[in-house]
């Protein structure tokens, strides 16, 4: 047994019961969808089917709208305080439940149980207690002295933080006294629809919640429905500029949380240790599966070596596996079609004469796995430099002066993320005034708070979620 | 005796702080509002366009360093200088427009006054719209408000004044850079408030002006890479505004416009916050 060999600690699914089959989620109920339609769920890490879930068509998307738009006045006009109510209940049933879905969205999403019970859940309970708070002082956020909610509005997102997302969504949504019609993502689907369940222990009014599950046809189903009157969506970048095609000339508002390839800028003053953890933080949390992941390492020219050599050791100590270990650090890749695109983006790095280092640790044969990895011998021009490659796989370049880092940051069409790592606080104000980044860690990485607005510039999106400006995206100003 | 002839004025863009005219050679005429012909505008081209979009560019980062109060000073200085100019826009507004004098003269009062009310939001927007943020952790975390980018405004056919200042202020002032199309009919007020820009301190760039036709100059425009946002309330027709919004997803702009449900007052500050990205910025707290 070697220094890093531990017994497994393997997290009980005893506290999870997955039914057989999921309908959605529509009028404070479950119905079968009226496609008929199921499709399988898996667990990414051992390719074991999980669940069916329901496949909504228009039909069931435009159910689900009418419920929502039944539900909308009573909402509405609800008293903030009251609205607060339910979502400070909805909080604490999730504080309650928290090993419950924590062990279920690792099941799902193949992330460790590390994550999911320190970081997933908790963060998703705090975005309801922090928009708790809210529902009933919408008047004194900045919206002008009588902000109206919008609607129903449509909520598309993303299977890297499947409870995360839903939270950030709907929390907001409903303090400002909007009704939710949420698709979840094809391949993670179940953290939502066991919060159909805290829903109704939470008595939230039926319809104001409706959950339509399904692909890329139901949300574009959710997207073109008449009577929805915004679409907030998280994920890549070419869906969001079809979603702002599908808008165009329409009176739906549209907020977009996009990809990202973040600069994260090393210089040769940075406490170095942390900054080693925060280039791990920065890129192989959540096995990469981050839009503001730490993907491009820009080292100071000098120190390049050093950090090499730091990396690789710490990234020896990296426990690949059973994501429902809790001595597991990086889970499984989140589906085969990921798995897929990560391996492309690779080898096209490998035939553009990138130089590739990866963890040699030794990868379960069922299920999605890509070690962690980095290439060097990089340039601006490579390919996986510039895409999202939404995997555990860095790319190191250097620089010499705090311009050429920041030339070099914002030489993308992103703008969501960056960090900087230095002891020099005028340095880092000098860093962070310039970089083209809706976020910026200044000695940290990957930090996120209901309190603090995350989104992007430039084709990382618009809008922002979280703080007193992210209520913009579900309030508008109505003149006195 | 001969009445004297007097000396009319050529018409032209205005890019990266110099009067051009059109690369194309093209120009079309401006007619009063009673028919009679005007003077001819430069009919500007979509090489025009790209010289105005990187005049602005190269523009932008240095205007947005500018300290804001700097810049609220520059806005103050172009509303001093719109106001030394007044009777010169009025009469153009008058003549091109058909406005009686006295509601020309209230236009130019209500633009005058709303460049002095932007000016001094320059200093403050950062303030009211961010700020500290109180996060679960021990991390000092703040937000800040910061310009878009590049900002293609295409201008309104009536009230063109006004129009113009209601839509060039509120994204200057926060230090975005503006190409301006200018409206079709009445091209002449904004030449002059370009004349304005080019001496009261504006830097050259940071507005750049195109005449010409909305309908072939928007779209180049709204296509282009360099370009951060577009600001359609200049335009009605629901047609031209779809497909000027579809181009604009190309990557991923920032578009404004009556038809889509996030339009805002041209006098409230949300106008302003929408021509801007909010940064936030995190750093650890210890000892």
């Amino acid at each position: 047994m070697d220094l890093h060999d531990y017994a497994a600690a393997t997290e009980s699914t005893n506290t999870v019961t997955i039914e057989s089959q999921y309908g959605l989620y529509i009028d404070g109920e479950f119905c079968e969808p009226a496609s008929k339609k199921y499709f399988d769920t898996i667990n990414p890490a051992t390719e074991d089917v999980l669940s069916q879930i329901a496949d909504a068509n228009e039909n069931d998307v435009d159910r689900a709208v009418t419920s929502a738009s039944r539900a909308f006045p009573a909402w509405a006009a609800l008293p903030g305080s009251e609205r607060a109510k339910y979502l400070y209940r909805i909080a604490r049933i999730l504080q309650e439940r928290a090993r419950e879905f924590a062990v279920l969205e690792t099941m799902n999403n193949g992330k460790p149980i590390r994550e999911t019970r320190d970081f997933d859940i908790p963060i998703s309970v705090a975005h309801f207690f922090y928009h708790a708070g809210w529902a009933d002082k919408l008047e004194y956020a900045g919206y002008g002295s009588h902000p109206q909610p919008l609607g129903v509005v449509g909520q598309i997102i993303p299977w890297n933080f499947p409870m995360m997302m839903l939270a950030w969504k709907i929390a907001p949504a409903l303090a400002c006294g909007n009704t939710v019609v949420l698709k979840p993502a094809e391949t993670t689907p179940l953290s939502a629809l066991l919060f159909a369940d805290v829903l109704e222990q939470a008595g939230l009014p039926p319809g104001v919640v409706n959950i339509v599950t399904g692909a890329g046809s139901t949300g574009a189903a959710l997207v073109e429905h008449p009577d929805v009157a915004k679409i907030a969506f998280t994920g890549s970048t070419n869906v969001g500029k079809s979603i702002m095609q599908s808008l165009a000339g329409t009176s739906k508002r549209l907020t977009l949380e996009l990809g990202g390839k973040g600069a994260n800028i090393i210089f040769d003053d940075a406490p170095i240790d942390q900054a080693i953890e925060g280039i791990v933080n920065g890129i192989y949390f959540n096995q990469g599966h981050v839009c503001c992941a730490g993907s491009r390492l820009l080292v100071q020219e000098n120190i390049v070596d050093e950090v090499l050599i730091r990396l690789q050791t710490r990234m020896l100590t990296l426990r690949i596996g059973n994501p429902l270990d809790k001595n597991t650090d990086i889970g499984a890749i989140n589906s085969r079609a990921q798995l897929t695109r990560i391996q492309e983006l690779v080898s096209t790095g490998v035939s553009e004469g990138a130089e590739m280092w990866k963890c040699s640790s030794e990868l379960p044969t069922k299920g999605f796995w890509f070690a962690p990895s980095y290439f060097t011998n990089v340039t601006d021009a490579h390919r996986i430099v510039r895409e999202e490659i939404f995997g555990p796989v860095l790319t190191i370049q250097t620089f010499r002066t705090p311009k050429e880092a920041v030339e070099k940051a914002n030489n993308t069409p992103y703008g969501l993320s960056a960090g900087i790592w230095s002891e020099k606080t005028s340095k880092i104000h000098f860093m962070a005034t310039h970089l083209k980044a809706g976020v910026v860690w200044a000695n940290t990485f990957n930090k996120f708070d209901p309190a603090s607005p995350f989104g992007g510039y430039r084709e990382s999106g618009f809008g922002r979620e979280g703080g007193r400006t992210g209520l913009g995206a579900y309030l508008k100003e109505v003149a006195s | 005796m001969n009445e004297r002839i007097d000396v009319k004025k050529t018409l032209k863009l205005y890019i990266n702080g110099a009067f051009v005219r059109s690369e194309s050679g093209r120009s079309y005429e401006v007619k009063t509002s009673t028919g009679e012909f005007y003077a001819n505008a430069a009919l500007g081209s979509r090489k025009d366009v790209r010289d105005a979009v990187k005049a602005a560019r190269d523009a932008q980062e240095s205007w947005q360093q500018l300290t804001a109060y700097n810049r609220g000073q520059i806005l103050y200085r172009l509303a001093e200088l719109c106001e030394t100019r007044r009777h010169q826009l009025e009469t153009e507004l008058s003549e091109i427009e058909g406005l009686s004098l006295s509601n020309a003269k209230k236009e130019i009062d209500t633009a005058i006054d709303r460049l002095v009310w932007y000016a001094g939001w320059a200093d403050k927007i950062s303030s009211v719209y961010g700020g500290h943020n109180q996060v679960a952790a021990p991390f000092f975390n703040f937000s800040v408000i910061e310009p878009t980018g590049v900002i293609g405004i295409v201008s309104e056919s009536s009230s063109s004044f006004l129009s113009l200042i209601s839509q060039v202020a509120p994204a200057i002032t926060t230090g975005n850079t503006g190409v301006v199309i200018a409206s079709h009919l009445n091209p002449v007020s904004a030449i002059t408030f370009a004349e304005i820009a080019a001496t009261s301190d504006v830097p050259a760039g940071v507005v750049n002006i195109v005449t010409g036709d909305y309908h072939e100059l928007a779209s180049w425009i709204a296509e282009h890479l360099d370009v951060d946002g577009i600001d359609l309330t200049g335009i009605s027709e629901p047609e031209i505004t779809k497909k000027l919004s579809q181009l604009a997803s190309v990557n991923v702009k920032r578009v404004l416009s009556h038809h889509v449900g996030n339009t805002t007052h041209a006098n409230e500050p949300s106008r302003m916050k929408f021509w801007t990205e909010t940064k936030t910025v995190w750093h650890p707290i210890g000892s």
